[in-house]
This record gives C-alpha cells, structure tokens and sequence, in this order.
C-alpha cells in the first residue's frame, strides 16, 4: 500500500456534461495504487454523487481525496445555497432538483442516502447562503 | 452470455469496444434514470438505457458496468463513444424499445434487474 497520496479537483458547475470528470480520474487513480475494487467502487459512488450534487445544486465546488493504508478521505467545498433542512435531504426519494436535471438522468433523491450507502463516515457542514461540506470516509 | 451475443439478439450496430465482444455478462439493469441504477445496481454488467448524455457512460464506469446498450434507435454522442472508449466499455445502439431489448435479453440468459426486486 502507497504513502498518503493527494489529489485535488475543481469542479465546474457549469457544464453538466462534464459533471463526474473528477470522479473518473479518482477511480483510474485508485486502480493504479492497488486499493481493493470494493473501497474503490465505494469511493467513486460516493464521490460522483457528491460531485454531480455539486453541479445541480451549487454551480460546482472543490474535491479533495486523501488516499492511505487505512481509509481514503473525501471531502467535498461548495459556495452554493446551503442546505435548509439536512434530515430532510437525507430522505430518499426527497430531491429539490428541477425537471430539467431529471430528463438528465438525476434527481431521483438518492444522492445524500447513497453517499451515507457507500461510505463509514459522512458528515455534512452547511450554511444557508454560505456553501456546503461534505465528508465522508471509506474503511480500507 | 458474451457481449457479442447481445449485439446479435438486439440487431445493434457497434459503436465502440470491439475487443471486448468475448466478454462474459450475467445480468442487467433497465433505466433512464442514473440516480437509480447508483442506488440499486449491484453486480449488473450490463445497462440498458434511452438516455443520451456522458453521465450514462461515467454511471457505468462507477458501477463497473461493461457494456452500454442504447435502445429506441438513438444515437449515442461522439463524447458518448470516446468516453465509453477510454473507460474500457462495449457501447452499442438498436432500434428497439428498452422493454424489447429486455425482454430478449432475459430471454436469451441474462437475468435479475435491480437489486431488492431479485428472486
């Protein structure tokens, strides 16, 4: 198992079609270091979730992975509007996302219930009009 | 089932992944909608879907799908086909219906849908 490896990614909010870019990387990255295909499946869900989240609700943000011998860290900055209400967006099947997002394919309200799915840890720090953290970790 | 048994039953026409006709599936997954095959898909290779943008092909990718099958005889864009290219997915077209194309593949071998809906 590698040393702690980094990566860092912007992620642009307005294009949705490039929505899940990061992710990808993340993914080919994990393969190349030898992580477990379970962890990595674990992480890329969790991360392109989060990332496509970023890009419907917050015209897009940061992503920062950590990657060690005992758990891979992922943490997700947005400047968007903040979430309201977190019990309630974490319900499946509550989703604030427009029509136009559903004909793409998302917005079913399963992003935060499987982020939660797919990770140990996951912890969300938002402020209404300020932005929106999210945290999660998976277990090697 | 090899994919290139799917390209046969459905009538489809290849639009990338050719080396990888001999690979092997079991089952599939029937969407339009991502956010269900991220919340459900289990151990599905392949997925058949209506919708058109790259997020079909990187869904796939996270899912560790295999191979894409294009129904209602639309057409998959060039960023479609080169992303499914550099992830190493079989990307193919048909003009049938996804309820057609499902019903020949369960047919033809390929069983179980979402996960929790499995006998």
């Amino acid at each position: 198992m590698p040393e702690t490896v980094k990566f860092h990614f912007e992620v642009d909010g307005s294009d949705f079609s490039s929505a899940g870019a990061a992710s990808v990387k993340v993914k080919k990255k994990l393969r190349q270091l030898a992580y477990p295909p379970e962890v990595i499946r674990k992480v890329s869900i969790a991360m392109y979730e989060g990332e496509i989240n970023m890009v419907i609700h917050a015209n897009g943000g940061t992503a920062d992975v950590e990657a060690s011998d005992e758990e891979i860290v992922i943490v997700l900055r947005d400047k968007g509007p903040g979430i309201p209400d977190v019990e309630l967006a974490m319900q499946a099947g509550y989703s604030t996302a427009k029509d136009n997002i559903r004909n793409l394919g998302f917005g079913a309200g399963m992003g935060f219930p499987n982020m939660k799915k797919y990770t140990d840890y996951m912890r969300i720090d938002t402020v209404v009009g300020e932005g929106t953290t999210v945290t999660m970790k998976v277990k090697i | 089932m090899k994919i290139r048994e799917i390209v046969k039953l459905l009538d489809a026409k290849l639009m990338t992944g050719e080396e990888f006709l001999d690979s092997e599936v079991s089952s599939a997954c029937c969407s339009d909608m991502m956010s269900d095959v991220l919340a459900y898909v289990k151990d599905q290779g392949v997925l058949i879907t209506g919708l058109i943008n790259s997020q079909v092909i990187r869904t796939a990718n996270m899912m560790d799908m295999i191979c894409i099958v294009i129904v209602r005889g639309k057409t998959p864009t060039d960023e479609m086909v080169k992303l499914a290219e550099e992830c190493g997915i079989t990307l193919m077209r048909s003009d049938k219906r996804a309820f057609e194309a499902s019903g020949i593949l369960y047919a033809g071998g390929l069983s179980r849908s979402l996960e929790g809906q499995n006998a």
